[in-house]
């Protein structure tokens, strides 16, 4: 059972979530008409072995998307913080 | 045999004697009995019949590595097979019997195995299902079946209440023996809140096997008073640790059933516990193997710790005279304390010596000992054993009616390959090891492969575990204790068996021999893990808990190669078998999984509604004023909706508020068309995509403000859908001011349509006017009706005209009760989810069945609808060559063409001269009645679509070999051109 750190509510069970995936790729502005940049953003993956920023939504608590630092390796889990750049309304 | 009780000691309170059923015999045991020891007592020797061969079984071990007296427990819905005797508490009341004998245990017809063995040899199943001649299973079968499984389950529902629990804890200790306890005194002395879980129904470990009147036994006690004393220290009993998962999460099962809890008061019979804790320690401590030989697995063949458990814990002497058989040191105690308690014990050790002292203190107690010794055969059941003595190797025998075995102790690992660390052997111990711990685990004890020292070891894991979980009190002094410790219990590598002299059990509950490891081997079913699903070593209830560690030695030596380049099998939750119950907890009938209600629920059932499952969703299926049946049913309610006017309750739909500034932007961008330029007061219906072009879902959302919408879903993939839309706003497009709020519970929802759709609804609301001019189609209003805020959209999925209506939910019941009273005179009708979903086929509509996150915005024959002007979500990806092939899949409408036939859900579409073979070119997702046409419809994905509009094609459907004809048309069976919308 992995436990989430949630900046909001605190350390809770993965089951409280949604997982979203890898946070280290950047998806391709809006309206980018590169078909390359957006076969690459939904198809390729790194899958990597080891240190890992992906994606969580809280969708039992906070409902907020998180970044969390995860092994894939271990399963241990790191820092959790919100996806949402800090500043932003 | 009977009388192995001795007339004092042991740990069973004789003041408390528990009577119990054995088949047909009324028995009586004590308190402090395990149903194994009673039994013993009361002189049963015969405990079941092995699996295949039907051979004669008694008990082996006195714990959960138990393979062979496998008993069914309980009458009735309670009853249930396999339980090891050895792990089972004896209760006031106990009902249990013996399994697998056929007529019965004590006379068994299918012994007959035995003769014919070399049928049941390694692979057996293997070549009987895999075999070349495909029918041998069909032949075999009846004859399987009876002579093989173990017990038999009934067919009644359980009648016991099971729980889940979740728990928290600084520190968790797994097992009570002299290292767990040392560990959780220090842990809780340190300050740290602890949770010791002990599967037994005593604490000790292997405390519990030495003299009651022993110093191990002061130390037990000091160490039970202390845990006692610490405030934060939980002890459960009764608990086995099942598995072990990431985050230091570790299930446990905790059983009531000695209780005879009650279901009536909510008490359970198991319950299944979730523990997180910050450290954990494992004590889980060792597990002794047997050696092989011939006939190794008659009855009076024991563990030699089981023998010594029996005689010190139960009393039980339960042979005078005895032999014992090792590699290893441990079982000497078993030969001395036999003696000591009156029983003639010869000792047989195959080293050529054993560690200091311990012959002198042999020749003290009486114990006659021979070096480099191994036994060739057990004789009888059990009357002596031939043995190898010594260099010369002559061949001897000595009369017994007891045998101890001891071929060393394994680490019980279990827990630790849990979470994915190998174990590794330790060539010096002779045995696996766990492999390394994650961050925050900590081993101490036998389980480590230390044998000698557990009190301190335990202590110093406890401390270390309570500093890991943030603890920094003192942890004090471990317990030095004043004996001298056993040497340890390490193994030697056996040697092979001679081939003479009988089968040697390697796993006993499945009945695999050297001989079928040894056959598995030459088959090229070399690496462990094949071996074991050919010859189902390992496979049985006990997991291999002592056959393993002998058949990994047995096939390295076979193939020539080292222990640890053999391997070893991959351990898996759960340690010991589980009940289903305990696994599905309270989640159990109408608690299987959450249900969601819509406001209007129970006015559905006071009015004659049957429900149906949509999703988590209740919703009603059909009404009965319609038909008294689905069948009849809905083709009612269909009509009520074309020829006059019906309303039906579409509260599940998933309803999103999306308000603030660049709403509108935030629209235009996730759906596939405009919403910038939607006017207030419009809706407009919409298609949003994945990323990678399919369909995502649809729906309509209406503009009721210049920075505010209500966006609808479909019911299927409302919480998908929501999360999409807080992912894009916050990973994404985060300068987007834009807020979004689920209220799919906040509104309840209600569609009047018909063509008396408006007539009614200015019946029920006379204060709003809904002429065409005022609220043509696709416009929607927000009125306030006596205080309560009402929302009216006029949109269609049934193709009549029609409206939704929304309001707050706790005023659903009173608006649906008023256009349903007010609207009488015009006959208005309730209708429910069959007919509502045969009405949107008939109309063309997709729906949930066609959103399957497969097909494209132009498989569904939506591509029209794209905006060519603007960017949105999937727009680039759908320029794929393979989303874009004029072949891919399309929708189209079906026609059946046979009267009598009906046309199936999931049916694979075929060309009309082609072979139904294989994939076909499409299938069908929606199938109804169509009440317009007279005859079943469908909708469908047909590779090329409507350009084969007119072909006739073939619908096979292989589950039942139908095949029916039905002609490709287009999917909007009703009013084509939209009339009926704009009256
Ligand atoms: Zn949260």
């Amino acid at each position: 059972m992995l436990r989430i750190p949630c900046p909001h509510c605190g350390e809770r069970d993965y089951t409280e979530f949604r997982y979203g995936g890898d946070a280290g790729r950047t998806r391709p502005a809006h309206g980018s008409q590169s078909v390359r940049a957006w076969h690459d953003h939904v198809f390729l993956f790194a899958n990597p072995k080891g240190a890992h920023r992906e994606y969580w939504q809280h969708v039992h608590g906070c409902r907020q998307w998180l970044v969390l630092e995860r092994d894939t390796a271990t399963g241990s889990v790191g820092r959790a913080s919100l996806a949402r750049p800090p500043g932003v309304p | 045999m009977s009388g192995a009780r001795l007339a004092a000691g042991g740990r069973i309170d004789r003041s408390r004697p528990l009577a119990f059923r054995f088949e047909t015999r009324r028995l009586t045991g004590y308190a402090g009995d395990t149903l194994a020891s009673a039994l013993l007592a009361a002189g049963v020797r015969l405990f079941g019949r092995s699996f295949k061969y039907h051979r004669p079984r008694s008990v082996v071990a006195a714990g959960p590595e138990e393979p062979n007296a496998l008993l069914t427990l309980g009458v009735g819905g309670r009853r249930t097979p396999n339980i090891p005797a050895t792990t089972t508490e004896l209760y006031e009341g106990l009902v249990c019997e013996r399994q697998n004998g056929w007529p019965s245990v004590d006379f068994d017809l299918l012994t007959v195995n035995s003769w014919i063995g070399a049928l049941l040899s390694a692979g057996f199943y293997y070549k009987t299902f895999m075999g070349p001649r495909r029918g041998s299973w069909m032949f075999y079968e009846p004859f399987i079946r009876r002579a093989a499984g173990l017990g038999r389950a009934d067919h009644l529902p359980d009648p016991d209440r099971y729980h889940t629990r979740h728990a928290f804890t600084d520190v968790l200790v797994i097992g009570a023996g002299p290292a767990g306890l040392s560990a959780a005194v220090a842990a809780g002395r340190a300050g740290a809140r602890v949770l010791l879980v002990e599967q037994d129904f005593e604490l000790g470990g292997s405390l519990l096997s030495a003299p009651v009147a022993g110093p191990e036994e002061q130390v037990r006690r000091a160490l039970l008073a202390e845990l006692e004393s610490l405030p934060r220290v939980e002890v459960l009993r009764r608990t086995t640790a099942l598995g072990l998962y990431d985050g230091r999460f570790a299930a446990l099962l905790e059983r009531h059933e000695h209780a005879s809890p009650d279901p009536a008061l909510g008490a359970p019979r198991e319950v299944l516990v979730g523990v997180r804790a910050r450290a954990i320690v494992y004590a889980t401590g060792a597990i002794e193997q047997p050696l092989l030989f011939g006939d190794n697995d008659r009855p009076g063949v024991m563990l030699a710790g089981a023998v010594r458990a029996y005689l010190h814990r139960h009393a039980l002497l339960l042979g005078r005279r005895a032999v014992i058989a090792t590699n290893n040191d441990s079982a000497w105690a078993t030969a001395l304390d036999l003696a000591a308690a009156g029983a003639e014990v010869t000792l047989l050790d195959e080293r050529p010596a054993a560690s200091a002292g311990l012959a002198e203190r042999a020749r003290r107690g009486g114990v006659e000992v021979r070096h480099s010794s191994r036994l060739l055969r057990a004789i009888g059941a059990l009357r002596g054993v031939e043995w190898l003595e010594g260099e010369s190797h002559s061949r001897r025998r000595t009369p017994c009616e007891l045998l101890g075995v001891s071929g060393g102790w394994s680490p019980a690992l279990h827990l630790s390959s849990h979470t994915g660390a190998r174990p590794a052997y330790d060539a010096a111990l002779g045995c696996f090891v766990p492999g390394p711990f994650p961050a925050g685990v900590f081993g101490a004890g036998s389980v480590m492969g230390r044998h000698a020292g557990p009190w301190a070891d335990g202590h110093q894991a406890g401390e270390s575990a309570a500093r890991n979980a943030g603890a920094s009190g003192s942890a004090g002094d471990a317990v030095r204790p004043s004996w001298e410790a056993w040497p340890g219990g390490a193994a030697l590598s056996p040697r092979n068996p001679p081939r003479r002299g009988g089968k040697a059990f390697v796993d006993f509950q499945n009945d695999v021999t050297t001989d079928d490891l040894a056959l598995a081997h030459e088959e090229g079913y070399e690496a462990v893990e094949h071996a074991k699903r050919y010859t189902t070593l390992g496979m049985g209830t006990d997991q291999g808990k002592i056959s393993n560690l002998n058949a990994a030695r047995l096939l390295a030596g076979l193939r020539g190669i080292e222990i640890q380049d053999a391997g070893t099998t991959t351990y898996r939750p759960p340690y010991t078998p589980v009940s289903i119950g305990a696994l599905a907890g309270r989640s159990v009938g109408r608690h299987f999984r959450p249900i969601r209600r819509t406001p209007l629920h129970d006015w559905h059932l006071a009015n004659g509604a049957v429900m149906t499952e949509a999703g988590p969703w209740l919703r009603p299926w059909y009404y009965r004023w319609a038909g008294a049946d689905a069948g009849s049913a809905y083709l009612a309610e269909m009509r009520q909706v074309r020829e006059q006017v019906g309303l039906s309750d579409v509260s599940s739909l998933g309803k999103i508020d999306v308000q603030g500034p660049d709403a509108a932007e935030f629209l235009d961008r996730v759906y596939v068309n405009g919403f910038a330029k939607l006017p207030i007061g419009k809706a407009r219906y919409g298609v949003m995509l994945n990323d990678d072009a399919t369909v995502l879902d649809d729906g309509t959302t209406a503009r009721f403000g210049e920075t505010r919408y209500f966006m609808t879903t479909t019911t299927a993939h409302a919480a998908d859908v929501m999360s999409w839309l807080e992912f894009l706003l916050q990973t994404a497009w985060c300068d987007l001011r834009v807020q979004v709020v689920s209220v799919t519970d906040a509104w309840a929802g209600m569609s009047v349509a018909g063509p008396r759709a408006r007539a009614a609804l200015e019946l029920a609301l006379p204060e709003v006017s809904l002429a065409d001019a005022a609220l043509p189609h696709m416009a929607v209003r927000e009125f306030e009706i006596a205080g309560v805020p009402v929302r009216i959209l006029r949109l269609s999925f049934s193709g009549e005209l029609a409206y939704e209506v929304y309001v707050p939910a706790d005023r659903g019941v009173a608006m649906w009760t008023r256009i349903l009273e007010r609207a009488a005179p015009l006959g208005i009708r309730p209708y429910g989810l069959e007919a509502l979903a045969s009405l949107r086929i008939e109309k063309g509509h997709v729906a949930g069945l066609e959103l399957d996150q497969r097909n494209t915005l132009d498989d569904l024959g939506l591509g029209k609808l794209a905006s060519r002007t603007k960017a949105y979500v999937g727009r680039e990806l759908r320029e794929r060559p393979e989303l874009t092939d004029p072949e891919r899949w399309s929708l189209v409408g079906l026609e059946c063409l046979e009267p009598a036939a009906r046309l199936r859900g999931g049916a694979i579409l075929f060309a009309r001269d082609e072979t139904p073979a294989g994939h076909g070119r499409g299938y069908i997702t929606s199938v109804t009645w169509s009440t317009v046409r007279g005859k079943p419809i469908a909708l469908g994905l047909y590779r090329g679509g409507l350009r084969h509009a007119g072909e006739e094609i073939v619908c096979a459907y292989p589950l039942l070999g139908e095949t029916v004809r039905a002609r490709i048309v287009s999917p909007m069976f009703y009013d084509p051109a939209g009339e009926r919308l704009h009256v």
